[in-house]
């Protein structure tokens, strides 16, 4: 159903495509409405987020203290780690980023009625849920001989997640991670669609909004790295079969570093994913709240274009102490430090935007500052890390934990919290108490730096990753870091009062609340928007901003 | 320019400044002037465990040197980012301007980056090449990696038989007096200033042989044989812990080198593996006790 310009949707003849809503039932299960498609992902996100914070808090309880804690089959922390890092990548970052806010604000922002696809959007979403419960299932099902779930870390090296888990628990996570692989590839393919496609009249490439162009490259990263992880999960699905493949088992002349290949050249685009929605969000909020338009557009857009180009041909940086070429090893050494370059000219066009600016320190501009500050402060602990000699001590220590949850629990969750403050009155019509939502955020900015800068300590002491237990000299670092967990949680406490809060008083707010500086379409309409949007489609005039 | 905006504008590039040079200061110096171990963790340490071999000195320089840029950068854009939000805070400037572009900054941004960056990469691949090509070496050992311990050998030495590596657990490390969880019952023992080939492999799992004072951390790979080496240049016991997950007791599977001057190494390959000074005996109570080539 693609509009041409100026031409009236509400003419299609089925009648779904009224403004009235469909019931309960229909609207939300068979939904087919990119807003409430958005709602739903954002939901599901919270939910994963719950479950996924669950599993962090339960192991910095255990890494409080030297010794064994709670988990004395060590087996079921390793599980506790592999859930914890699959759901809050699969589960909770990429559904809340991409599928939440994208679904919600990519087709307003392009000036479309709704995706591409709407009902494969439907697929889109319900995959997940789908996904998900095979991945709670894999905890309560055997794993190995030492107890249920699979405790092979995110990363599913064999032969540690073949021969090392015989039991189903593996089976059910390759189902669920296709499930959701597929879920992805075909929100990637409903979003390029959508915006190569569906942008309104006016609405050129370079005039498109940056969230857009940030959700853009991400889908293609998405079609392009997901079916790699497919590939490579299939093929443990037949090398875990008895009698099956041996592709990576070198007894049958197979190659388990051949695995590692193929899940990093889909990891590390993979943590692209993650981050570029968020640069998107975190674009429009710097330059609605500077009230300026942001600095050096083109730059920022091609700048995401060149990370995602670039982000395919770093992946061996993850793979550095497995024995490979020296060459082979500094080329990955300088193609990363290459992505660190695109990304510089990120950080300073935000900060450009900001200078000469008329600065309102709003919650979402505090959560967006604080993205930034921690973004730079991960990122130059990957700069660090890409350089393949020093990263002989450092890879598989807590500095790698610390450096990605910089840039994942920090970056990515910031982004998302900034997103969801900034368009919260947007998406549901109210407003929240300035007071919870700053609780939430001060509590969270502390907590989480609290956790994660003493990480980089332990890593520099040579504290391994992945250990329930670890020598007492590691024992005051992890005593504050764990420290920090309770603090982030009382945030995501304030997180759920702000939430209540919000929609029990319900403070009815205005098509633009945030005033001038707000530009982008989503701002023309009814806060929240009408059912479906854009029934005569808007006309992008020349000179307009981005 | 009104005044006030001038007293903005200076207030916000001092406050701007000391926080960008009091961040910068206080990275470098608690960064680079902890406690560091010797051979293992220091308590509460915050830095590098120290270098026993020269290519964990040249990891250390470079270490280091990656450390001051990176401080560096945060630290400016600290600097910037405060200075921003003072001096272009509402209320200090009303009206925002309308510029989204400068060429000129543009391209110092994006050129001052890459010079950073080739002045990283040059000595991090001469570390690279340092620690990857092996030298002249003079003897070999092969680290083998298994669920969930290591076995040492020695293959130019006939007389020594596989040494099978077990973590001691709580109690046995104290009584031996050594650390719970990198202590071992049998140590691999190298001769100090000597070049020594290590191969690496794995009988199941994969797991990683590591030693954070030599620089070094090579996955052990079934079906695979890796290479590295190391010179240790001191004397004394340094420990690891395996750094690839490798299923349960991932946690639990030490390495323990014992680096012993040439001439106690030579009497023990001919003591079949075993001291004969008090010294050494001392350091290796267990260890020695326990190798295949003394039952
Ligand atoms: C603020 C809340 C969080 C806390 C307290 C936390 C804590 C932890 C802990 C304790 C580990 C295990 C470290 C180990 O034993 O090696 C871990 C691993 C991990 N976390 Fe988090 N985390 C948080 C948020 C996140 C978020 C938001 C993400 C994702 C986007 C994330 C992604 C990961 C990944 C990928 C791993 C590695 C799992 C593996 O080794 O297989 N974490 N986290
Ligand atoms: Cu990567
Ligand atoms: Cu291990």
């Amino acid at each position: 159903m693609v509009a041409l310009p100026g031409e009236n949707i509400s003419a299609e003849p089925a009648g779904y495509h009224d403004d009235g809503k469909p019931k309960f039932f229909a609207r939300w299960f068979y939904s087919t409405n990119h807003k409430d498609i958005g709602t739903l992902y954002l939901i599901f996100g919270i939910i994963s987020g719950l479950i996924g914070g669950f599993l962090s808090f339960m192991m910095r309880m255990e890494l409080a203290d030297p010794g064994i804690q709670f988990f004395t089959n060590e087996h079921q922390y390793l599980v506790y780690v592999s859930m914890h890092g699959l759901i809050m990548i699969f589960f909770m970052v990429m559904p809340a980023l991409i599928g939440g806010f994208g679904n919600w604000f990519v087709p307003i922002m392009v000036g479309a009625p709704d995706m591409a696809f709407p009902r494969m959007n439907n697929l889109s979403f319900w995959l997940l849920p789908t996904a998900l419960i095979c991945l709670l299932i894999s905890f309560v099902v055997p794993g190995n001989a030492n107890g249920n779930g699979f405790g092979g870390s995110w990363v599913m090296y064999p032969p540690l997640s073949t021969t090392g888990h015989p039991g189903p628990a593996f089976d059910f996570i390759i189902i669920g991670l296709l499930a959701a692989g597929f879920s992805s590839i075909f929100g990637a393919i409903n979003f390029i669609t959508t915006i190569l496609n569906m942008r309104a009249p006016g609405m050129t490439m370079h005039k498109m909004p940056l969230f857009a162009w940030a959700v853009l490259v991400t889908a293609f990263l998405l079609l392009l790295a997901l079916p790699v992880l497919a590939a490579a999960l299939f093929m443990l699905f037949t090398d875990r079969i008895a009698g099956g493949t041996g592709f990576f088992d070198p007894a049958r002349g197979g190659d388990p570093q051949m695995f590692q290949h193929l899940f990093w050249f889909f990891g590390h685009p993979e943590v692209y994913i993650m981050i570029l929605p968020a640069f998107g969000i975190v674009s429009h909020i710097i330059s609605t709240f500077s009230k300026k338009p942001i600095f050096g557009y083109l730059g920022m857009a091609y700048a995401m274009v060149a990370i995602g180009v670039v982000g395919f041909v770093v992946w061996a940086h993850h793979m550095y102490t497995v024995g490979m070429d020296v060459n082979l090893k500094a080329y990955f050494l300088a193609a990363t430090l290459v992505i660190a370059v695109p990304t510089g000219v990120k950080i300073f066009s935000w900060l450009a935007t900001m200078w000469g600016g008329s600065i309102r320190f709003t919650i979402p501009m505090q959560w967006a500052l604080a993205f930034i500050f921690l973004f730079v402060v991960g990122g130059v602990t990957g700069v660090m890390l890409a350089n393949a000699g020093v990263d002989a001590y450092l890879h598989d220590t807590y500095y790698v934990v610390a450096h990605f949850h910089y840039v994942l629990s920090m970056g990515a969750v910031f982004g998302i919290f900034a997103g969801f403050y900034y368009w919260f009155g947007k998406m549901f019509g109210v407003m929240y108490n300035k007071f919870l939502a700053a609780a939430h955020f001060w509590l969270f900015f502390i907590g989480v730096n609290v956790i994660f800068f003493p990480q980089h300590f332990l890593g520099l002491n040579g504290m391994p990753r992945r250990y329930v237990d670890y020598p007492e000299e590691f024992a005051i670092w992890n005593q504050v870091s764990s420290f920090g967990a309770y603090i982030t949680l009382a945030g995501v406490v304030f997180f759920f009062l702000m939430l209540i809060e919000a929609f029990i008083v319900r403070r009815r707010v205005g098509d633009n609340y945030w005033g001038e500086g707000a530009t982008t379409l989503e701002w023309t309409l009814s806060s929240p928007p009408p059912y479906h949007q854009f029934n005569v489609l808007p006309r992008i005039e020349d000179n307009a901003e981005h | 320019m009104k005044s006030p905006t001038n007293k903005t504008t200076i207030i916000a590039a001092i406050i701007a400044v000391a926080i960008g040079v009091g961040t910068f200061v206080a990275l470098i110096v608690l960064g680079l002037g902890g406690e560091r171990g010797m051979g293992q963790p220091v308590d509460g340490g915050y830095f590098l465990q120290d270098a026993a071999t020269p290519v964990m000195e040249d990891l250390t320089t470079v270490h280091n040197m990656v450390f001051y840029w990176i401080s560096g950068i945060t630290a400016f854009v600290m600097a910037l980012m405060v200075y921003i939000m003072i001096r272009f805070r509402e209320k200090a400037n009303p009206v925002p301007s309308k510029t989204s572009h400068n060429t000129a900054i543009e391209v110092v941004w994006t050129i001052a980056p890459v010079l950073i960056l080739l002045f990283i990469a040059v000595p991090s691949m001469q570390l690279l090449y340092f620690q990857d090509k092996l030298p002249e070496t003079d003897m070999t050992i092969k680290a083998v990696g298994n669920t969930w311990n290591w076995s040492y050998t020695y293959p130019d030495l006939e007389n020594i038989e596989e040494i099978i590596s077990n973590p001691l657990d709580e109690v046995q490390a104290k009584a031996q007096g050594k650390p719970y969880l990198l202590g071992t019952d049998a140590q691999l023992v190298v001769p100090v200033d000597t070049n020594v080939k290590v191969l690496v492999t794995s009988i199941n799992n994969m797991h990683s042989w590591t030693v954070p004072s030599f620089g070094i951390k090579m996955d052990a790979v079934p079906g695979i044989i890796n290479e590295t080496w190391f010179r240790a240049t001191r004397e004394g016991v340094f420990y690891g812990q395996c750094s690839e997950i490798c299923g349960i007791k991932h946690y639990y599977m030490p390495i323990e080198v014992n680096v012993v001057s040439k001439a106690e190494y030579a009497r023990w390959v001919a003591n079949d593996g075993a001291f004969t000074s008090s010294v050494a005996q001392n350091n290796t109570l267990m260890g020695s006790g326990q190798t295949a080539a003394q039952k």
